[in-house]
């Protein structure tokens, strides 16, 4: 099957290798070891392989590795600096906002971009759960998630 | 990985139609919200794919002088919904495109993807009727625009054939300018849902009468559609809430809900007449604003 030389960087690191087509960023990022990409329902309905593409946050499962050609990819993995997390990271932290785990780099980057793109302090609890709809918890910790990304955006 | 057998990276137009024309059951990927999840589920009918997602020359979303909009085909739905033309002009385009699937969805989904696809339930089809969209499609004989009007003719089919490729919506400006436009979808669940019925309404009105109104659905029959009976009842007449009951009644000439896992035909119709009288009322008062 055909392969393209393709050139991204991944958490401001630069990589140039090729990439069997049919492979979708996520897999391509899990075998570089940003395993805490996840694969939840591979159709795009979870968020659990949520990355920010050029800081658009987008199923990594339903894109293929081919499209990331020289666009700045970031997962979560490259968020935390020095040993310090971000304002995101930190609100998840403060209000228990994790519980198994699994969906929460996706939400975390959801978050992030969210974040980036609303800088008002203010966000009402509609905005942010229509945010981060493409985001699925199983252990249903929603009002967690949302009082986070609320504390978040008063950092 | 995903089971594609031929892969194809369009560089420009015309390389899209000769790869497409050359291999008879190559389909167009583009954003893939579609594609690779039938992909993903193992649907060999889309083993050949003839990815057109370099071809930025159609995410263009542009007003000539005369006031015609064009949106590229492969403009995500995320960056039309935030298009501040679209916002102005169109503002039901950028409603009905609001309500697909999730953020993430809708960072990838394209609208040329949705209308073409030809889904029963697409979000952006009753924006595309009421709007009159044309559709520019490029093919092996040429450029032609097709109208949206009749250009689903089935569950899953349109009138597009092996080799074309549609390149861009155009809305003119006598089919926005002074209409009052709305859409609301019901379903299950606010988000990451499929639409049980789709509602979605234009009008114009001169004091207390509606001089145009445009009244299509989703999942209410084999395809997207109008209710030019509905409409008839409406038009010319003052707003009344007896003429909505009536129009409610003729609606049953226009549409052909059926059952499914989803819903049941009844409850269909009664979404479908309901959603019909809530959206109108809900245009004629925003015409009144804006008078």
């Amino acid at each position: 099957m055909k392969s393209m030389n393709v050139k991204f960087s991944i958490n401001a690191k630069s990589y140039e290798m090729d990439v069997d087509v049919r492979k979708s960023l996520m897999d391509v990022l899990r075998e570089l070891g940003y395993t805490s990409v996840k694969q939840g329902c591979g159709v795009g309905e979870c968020g659990a392989c949520t990355v920010l593409v050029n800081g658009t946050p987008l199923d990594s499962c339903l894109y293929l590795a081919v499209w990331a050609a020289n666009k700045e990819i970031r997962t979560v993995e490259g968020e935390c600096k020095d040993g310090k997390l971000t304002a995101v990271q930190d609100a998840y932290v403060e209000e228990g906002a994790v519980q198994c785990g699994f969906c929460t780099p996706g939400l975390i980057m959801s978050s992030t971009a969210f974040l980036e793109k609303n800088t008002v302090e203010d966000l009402s609890s509609e905005e942010i759960r229509k945010a981060h709809a493409g985001n699925l918890c199983r252990c249903t910790g929603y009002q967690t998630i949302v009082n986070a990304v609320k504390t978040a955006a008063k950092k | 990985m995903f089971p594609i057998e031929e892969y194809h990276q369009a560089s420009n137009v015309a390389d899209a139609i000769q790869a497409l024309s050359k291999d008879a059951t190559a389909r167009i990927l583009a954003g893939g919200t579609d594609v690779l999840v039938r992909l993903h589920g193992g649907n060999s009918d889309y083993g050949r794919v003839v990815d057109i997602n370099d071809l930025d020359e159609l995410r263009e979303i542009r007003m000539d002088e005369k006031g015609n909009i064009t949106i590229g085909a492969l403009a995500c739905c995320s960056d039309i919904i935030e298009n501040e033309l679209v916002q102005k002009h169109l503002p039901m385009v950028a409603e009905s495109l609001a309500t697909i699937g999730g953020p993430q969805v809708r960072n990838c989904a394209t609208m040329g993807g949705n209308i073409c696809n030809g889904a029963v339930s697409a979000d952006s089809a009753c924006a595309a009727l009421v709007y009159e969209f044309d559709l520019v499609v490029e093919g092996v004989g040429g450029q032609r625009i097709e109208s949206i009007n009749g250009f689903h003719t089935g569950p899953g089919r349109t009138i597009l054939k092996q080799g074309d490729i549609l390149t861009s919506f155009l809305v003119r400006p006598e089919n926005y300018t002074g209409f009052s436009a709305c859409y609301r979808k019901y379903a299950m669940r606010g988000a990451m849902d499929i639409a049980t019925i789709g509602c979605g309404v234009a009008l114009q009105m001169a004091g207390e009468k509606i001089t145009t109104m445009k009244l299509a659905f989703t999942v209410a029959a084999p395809t997207p559609i109008r209710c030019r009976n509905a409409e008839q009842v409406m038009v010319g007449e003052v707003f009344s809430e007896e003429n909505l009951e009536i129009m409610a009644d003729e609606l049953e000439k226009d549409v052909a809900p059926r059952t499914s896992w989803r819903a049941s035909k009844e409850f269909r119709l009664h979404i479908i007449k309901t959603l019909a009288k809530k959206e109108i009322r809900r245009a004629v008062k925003s015409q009144g604003v804006a008078q």
